[in-house]
C-alpha cells in the first residue's frame, strides 16, 4: 500500500471510559477510500464503542480523529454527517411510530418553497432507495414497527446511503437478515467499495468478515490486538487474536497483544 | 387499481369498510366522533330536551376553549414522553399578572379603557407563558431533571405565585376590549361574519383536498377515488355550516338587546329584536390554536421531530435531531397556549382570582389522553384531543344540566377516563 496515501479516517489513540472502566483505551485504526475494514472482536471488546465515538454518538477522553489528514471535531451525530459519515447501528436506531420516508430523511428532510416538510418528494425518493435494496417493498404509509427485521433493516441500510456517505459504518448489518439478503448487502457492500467509499464493518462473524474485508483489526478488552490485511492472516489465527489477544506475525501489532513469550 | 391500493382493501371487506378505507379517515377519530354524538344524544333525551339547543352548545363551545387551547400543546408533550402538570397554575399566575396589568398597572399610565391596555396586557401575558415554559424546558432538557418533576414543582410554585401577586385579592374589573376575548354577547362575531368564517372554512377545505389530489398525481402516487374526495368536502362543508347555522340561531338575551337598542337608538319592535350571537371569539381562537398546532406538528421538521423523539429519542438523537432544543420549544408552546387559556379564562369571568385554573392540567392530560394519546409516547393528534375536551367539557355541563351533585360528578368523568382510555387499548390491539 503506498505509504504517502492520506487515509480516510484515521484515528490514533482513542480512550474512552464510563465511570473507570475502560471502553476503548488508547485505540487506533484507519480506513481508506474504498477499503473495507473489518472490525471484529468479542462482546463488550469495545467494536460499537469505538465507531460510536466516529460517528458522535460518544464523545471520546482522549485521542485525535483525522479526516483526509485534517483534524475532524466530532461532537454529534450533526458533526459526523457534516464529515459524510453514515451509520447502520446494530439497533437500527429508527423511530418506530413514523414511516419509512420520515425515517430515510430523519434530521434532513427535504422542504417546500414554504418550508415545509415535502412528504410527497420525500416519499418518491424513498421508493428509489427502496426500489434498489428492496425491490418488492411497498409499505411506504405504514410505520415502521409495523415491517419485519429484514425491512427495517434495509431502512435503515438505505438511510444511510441516501446521502453520499463518504464513510459508512455497519455495525452488524446482518444481524436479522436470512441468507438471502445478507448475500445482498454483501453485493452492495462490494458495490460501495468500488464507488470509493471507505466502509467500517462490525461483525461477531469472521467469514463474513473475511469474505468483504480489506483488512481486519480485532479487538479485546477495549484495545486494538493487532491489524492484518485478510490476505496475511488465517481465520484459526484471526479467532486466536479474538480469543487469546495474540497477534500472528502477518498482523501488526497493537497495544492490547498479550507479550510473546 | 394499483398493486398498493389492492392491499389496502380486501374484496372481502363490506363495501362500506371499502369506502371508509379509501377515504383514508382516521376510525379512531370517527369512533370519538361516535361516543361525542352519544353523550350528547344522551344527555339530551335525560334532560327533557336540553342539552341540544343552539345556547347550550354555544355555551360549551365557549367552557371548551381554554381546555382545548392547552390540550393541543399537551399533545406534543406527552408524545415526546413528557408531562405538563403545571398549565393550571401557570395559567392562574398569568393571568393575575395579566389582570394587575390591564386593571392596576396600564391605566396609571394611559388612562382607563384606552385602547393600548388589551394589547400590551396581553402581549406581556403571551411572553410571560413563553418565557416560563422556557425556563421549565430548560430544566428539563438540559439539565435532565425528569418534567413530572420539574412542573409537579411548578405546579406549587405558579400557584403561589398567582397568590403573592395581590396576596390573594380577586382583581376586577376588566378592560372591556380584553374582556371580549372571553365570549359573551359582546365577544362573539355575530351571524354575518360567522357565514363568512364558515364560507372560508369550505373554501379552505375543498382547496385542500385538490391540492393533496394534484400533489399527489404530480408523482404518480394511488390517488383517493373521486366519490371518496367528494364525501370528504361535502361532509367537512356540511359540518362546518351546520356549526355557524346552530351558533346563529342563539340570539343575544332580551335585556341586552333592550340596551344595545337604547344605546343604539333603535326602536325595539314589538317582538323583541333577534341578535345572533355568532361564533365566539375564545372559539374562533381555539380553532385556530387547533390548526396552527396540527400545521406545525404534521407540516413542519418541529413536529416530524416531536414524532420521532416519541417513537425512539436515541434514535432522533444519532440521525442528527438536536432533540434537547425540541423539547424546550415544546415547552415554551405549551406556556404560550397556557397564557392564551388564561386570558380567555379570566376575561370570561371579567375577573382574575389566584385560584383560576386548579386542577385543570388534569382535564387538559385527560382530554388529551381521551383524544388518542398514548402517555408511552409517539402517538397522538391535536384534532382528538381538543375532541377530547369538547368530550370531557361536554360530560361535566350534561351533569349539571341534570343536577348531578358535584362529588358524583367527579366520580363520573373519573370513570369515564379510565373507561375511554381502556376501550382504546383494546381498539389498538385488534387493529394492530
Amino acid at each position: 500500500m503506498d505509504p504517502a496515501r492520506i487515509p480516510l479516517v484515521d484515528m490514533r489513540d482513542i480512550s474512552l471510559s464510563f465511570g473507570g472502566i475502560h471502553a476503548v483505551e488508547r485505540a487506533s485504526i484507519d480506513l481508506h477510500d474504498g477499503e473495507v475494514v473489518g472490525l471484529v472482536g468479542h462482546n463488550g471488546a469495545g467494536k460499537s464503542t469505538l465507531i460510536k465515538i466516529l460517528s458522535g454518538a460518544y464523545r471520546r477522553d482522549s485521542g485525535a480523529i483525522r479526516i483526509r489528514g485534517e483534524d475532524a471535531a466530532i461532537a454529534n451525530p450533526r458533526d459526523a454527517k457534516k464529515y459524510g459519515i453514515e451509520t447502520i447501528y446494530q439497533t437500527l436506531a429508527l423511530a418506530d411510530n413514523v414511516d419509512t420516508a420520515a425515517n430515510l430523511f430523519l434530521g434532513r428532510e427535504l422542504r417546500t418553497g414554504w418550508g415545509t416538510l415535502d412528504d410527497i418528494a420525500m416519499e418518491a425518493q424513498a421508493r428509489q432507495v427502496m426500489g434498489r435494496l428492496n425491490p418488492h417493498f411497498q409499505r411506504f404509509k405504514d410505520p415502521v414497527k409495523a415491517l419485519s427485521g429484514g425491512q427495517r433493516q434495509s431502512v435503515a441500510i438505505a438511510r444511510a446511503i441516501l446521502f453520499n456517505a463518504q464513510i459508512l459504518i455497519m455495525d452488524e448489518p446482518t444481524a436479522a437478515l436470512g441468507p438471502h439478503e445478507t448475500a445482498q448487502v454483501g453485493e452492495l457492500i462490494k458495490k460501495l467499495k468500488a464507488d470509493g467509499i471507505g466502509i467500517f464493518l462490525i461483525s461477531h462473524d469472521i467469514h463474513d468478515v473475511f469474505d468483504l474485508a480489506d483488512r481486519i483489526c480485532v479487538m479485546k478488552n477495549g484495545r486494538v490486538v493487532g491489524t492484518a490485511r485478510v490476505a496475511d492472516v488465517s481465520k484459526d489465527e484471526v479467532l486466536g487474536m479474538i480469543i487469546l489477544g495474540k497477534c500472528p506475525p502477518g498482523a501488526i501489532a497493537g497495544p492490547g497483544a498479550v507479550a510473546q513469550v | 387499481m394499483t398493486e398498493a391500493a389492492k392491499q389496502a382493501a380486501p374484496n372481502h371487506w363490506s363495501p362500506l369498510a371499502r369506502f371508509l378505507r379509501a377515504t383514508e379517515l382516521d376510525t379512531r377519530l370517527l369512533g370519538m366522533i361516535g361516543a361525542l354524538l352519544l353523550i350528547w344524544i344522551g344527555f339530551h333525551l335525560l334532560s327533557g330536551g336540553l342539552f341540544l339547543t343552539p345556547r347550550n352548545l354555544w355555551n360549551l363551545s365557549v367552557q371548551s376553549s381554554p381546555v382545548a387551547i392547552m390540550a393541543a400543546g399537551m399533545v406534543l408533550v406527552i408524545v415526546t414522553r413528557n408531562i405538563d402538570l403545571s398549565v393550571g397554575s401557570m395559567l392562574g399566575f398569568i393571568g393575575m399578572i395579566m389582570g394587575v396589568m390591564q386593571a392596576d398597572l396600564l391605566p396609571k399610565l394611559f388612562g382607563f379603557e384606552h385602547p393600548a391596555i388589551w394589547m400590551l396586557t396581553l402581549a406581556a401575558g403571551l411572553l410571560l407563558g413563553v418565557v416560563l415554559g422556557a425556563f421549565q424546558g430548560f430544566v428539563i432538557a438540559y439539565l435532565g431533571i425528569p418534567s413530572f418533576i420539574v412542573t409537579l414543582g411548578g405546579l406549587l410554585v405558579w400557584r403561589g405565585a398567582a397568590w403573592w401577586v395581590t396576596s390573594g385579592q380577586t382583581v376586577a374589573p376588566l378592560d372591556s376590549r380584553f374582556r371580549l376575548m372571553g365570549g359573551g354577547p359582546e365577544g362573539a362575531i355575530g351571524a354575518a361574519w360567522s357565514w363568512a368564517v364558515g364560507a372560508i372554512a369550505c373554501i379552505a377545505v375543498i382547496a385542500l383536498l385538490a391540492h393533496g389530489r394534484t400533489r399527489r398525481k404530480a408523482f404518480n402516487f394511488p390517488l383517493r377515488p373521486m366519490a371518496a374526495e367528494a364525501f370528504l368536502g361535502g361532509m367537512a362543508c356540511a359540518l362546518i355550516l351546520a356549526a355557524v347555522a346552530i351558533v346563529n340561531a342563539y340570539p343575544w338575551p332580551a335585556g341586552i338587546v333592550r340596551r344595545y337598542a337604547e344605546s343604539n337608538h333603535i326602536a325595539l319592535p314589538d317582538g323583541g329584536l333577534f341578535i345572533a350571537h355568532g361564533i365566539a371569539i375564545p372559539v374562533l381562537i381555539a380553532i385556530g390554536v387547533g390548526i396552527a398546532v396540527t400545521f406545525l406538528a404534521t407540516r413542519t421538521r418541529f413536529g416530524r421531530y416531536v414524532y420521532a423523539i416519541g417513537g425512539n429519542p436515541e434514535a432522533a438523537e444519532l440521525a442528527g435531531v438536536n432533540t434537547r432544543w425540541v423539547i424546550m420549544k415544546i415547552f415554551m408552546l405549551m406556556g404560550l397556549l397556557a397564557a392564551i387559556a388564561g386570558a380567555i379564562s379570566i376575561a370570561r369571568l371579567n375577573a382574575a382570582t389566584n385560584s383560576e385554573g386548579t386542577l385543570t392540567e388534569l382535564l387538559v392530560i385527560a382530554a388529551a389522553v381521551i383524544g388518542g394519546t398514548s402517555l408511552a409516547g409517539g402517538v397522538g393528534t391535536v384534532a382528538g384531543a381538543m375532541l377530547g375536551a369538547v368530550l370531557m367539557q361536554s360530560l361535566q355541563s350534561g351533569m349539571i344540566l341534570l343536577g348531578v351533585d358535584t362529588p358524583l360528578q367527579s366520580i363520573v368523568v373519573g370513570a369515564v377516563l379510565v373507561i375511554a382510555v381502556g376501550l382504546d387499548i383494546i381498539y389498538r390491539r385488534r387493529t394492530g
